[in-house]
């Protein structure tokens, strides 16, 4: 469960912080041009932190108390196959739920 | 295109396909919201605060996992820097406006809507800053406040949805449908399999510190495999 008062204090501040990084140039930084290697970083970043983020939910995912269970695994490939084949993210969440659901009819 | 209101309505139209992955994103962050425990007023408090979904997903995953605010806040605001790279690149076509719209722009920027307003400035180089402005806020009219409405049915509809639809398992999809699209290239692809392999490898590093470790290491290869590859190919 988690708990409340945590729960604000992030609500609260990613909100701020979120609003922050959006409004740092155009609102207080102004014109000036970042360096290249700090753009090409900060086009990585996404990309760097969400695979780490779901790999071990979904190699260790809590509903089996971090037993591999093969319907979630085959579901995390089949979304990941549909969303890099059709580069469709609403297509990749119903593949992938689909296939879960599938497999754990299959499966039993 | 001649005057604002015109410029809003083809902002409008160009937006308004946008919909179609807003509304179910939106619909699925209040169901898993409803999922990990939060209230309507929680979660309804969460997308008007930050309305950057991935960022949300992101803060409930560790919050469930328990990690201290100081990981969740900072693994949640490093999948938005990348904003920090939208906010500059508006700059030199909105940076005029009045404070108070900069403001509410900043505060509506989303992913799609920076995308097709860029994309647009740069294709219309004639386009005046009252109608780049009308533009942006057209394309965000049909995404933002969907954005609400469909987190709000989904909290309220989550809380009926019974266990045997393993919703616990939407979380972890929903990453993955948001970031395979985002692998369009090589260096993206290494990146987020550095990540993976990475977090797996440093996942006994306490406190949630090993997916920080794994993401600045996955950034910084992902970068240096790019430059590498465009140093070769001139």
């Amino acid at each position: 469960m988690i708990d409340k008062t945590t729960l604000w204090i992030v609500i609260l501040l990613l909100g701020l912080g979120t609003f922050l990084i959006r409004f740092s140039f155009l609102g207080l930084i102004g014109d000036r041009t970042l360096p290249p290697w700090v753009l090409r970083h900060l086009r990585f970043t996404a990309v760097a932190v969400m695979p780490g983020l779901i790999a071990p939910m979904i190699v260790w995912p809590a509903a089996t108390d971090g037993a591999l269970d093969p319907a979630r695994l085959l579901a995390a490939l089949a979304a990941f196959a549909i969303g890099m084949a059709l580069r469709s993210v609403v297509g990749a969440v119903l593949g992938g739920m689909g296939t879960l659901y599938l497999l754990q009819y299959l499966l039993g | 295109m001649t005057n604002p209101k015109s410029a809003f309505w083809t902002g409008f139209r160009d937006g308004a396909p946008f919909i179609l992955v807003v509304a179910p994103f939106g619909l699925l962050f209040g169901v898993v919201a409803t999922e990990a425990g939060l209230n309507l007023i929680e979660t309804m408090s969460m997308t008007f605060l930050v309305i950057a979904g991935a960022s949300q997903f992101t803060a409930l995953a560790l919050l469930q996992q328990e990690a201290p605010v100081f990981i969740v806040l900072l693994t949640a605001l490093a999948v938005n820097l990348r904003m920090a790279m939208y906010s500059a690149a508006l700059v030199p076509h909105l940076g005029a406006a009045p404070l108070k719209i900069r403001t509410f722009l900043a505060y509506c920027m989303v992913d799609q809507a920076f995308a097709i307003s860029f994309k647009k400035y740069e294709e219309m180089p004639g386009m005046t800053l009252e109608q780049k402005v009308a533009y942006y806020f057209g394309a965000i009219a049909p995404i933002v406040p969907l954005w609400y409405g469909f987190s709000f049915l989904g909290a309220y509809a989550g809380a009926a949805i019974p266990p045997e639809f393993s919703l616990d398992f939407a979380l972890p999809i929903c990453f993955i449908a948001l970031t395979a699209p985002m692998l369009r290239s090589f260096p993206h692809l290494v990146t987020a399999l550095v990540s993976v392999i990475l977090a797996l490898a440093l996942a006994w590093v306490p406190y949630s510190l090993g997916l920080i470790i794994a993401a600045i290491i996955a950034m910084i290869v992902g970068a240096e495999t790019e430059r590498r590859m465009e140093a070769r190919t001139p």
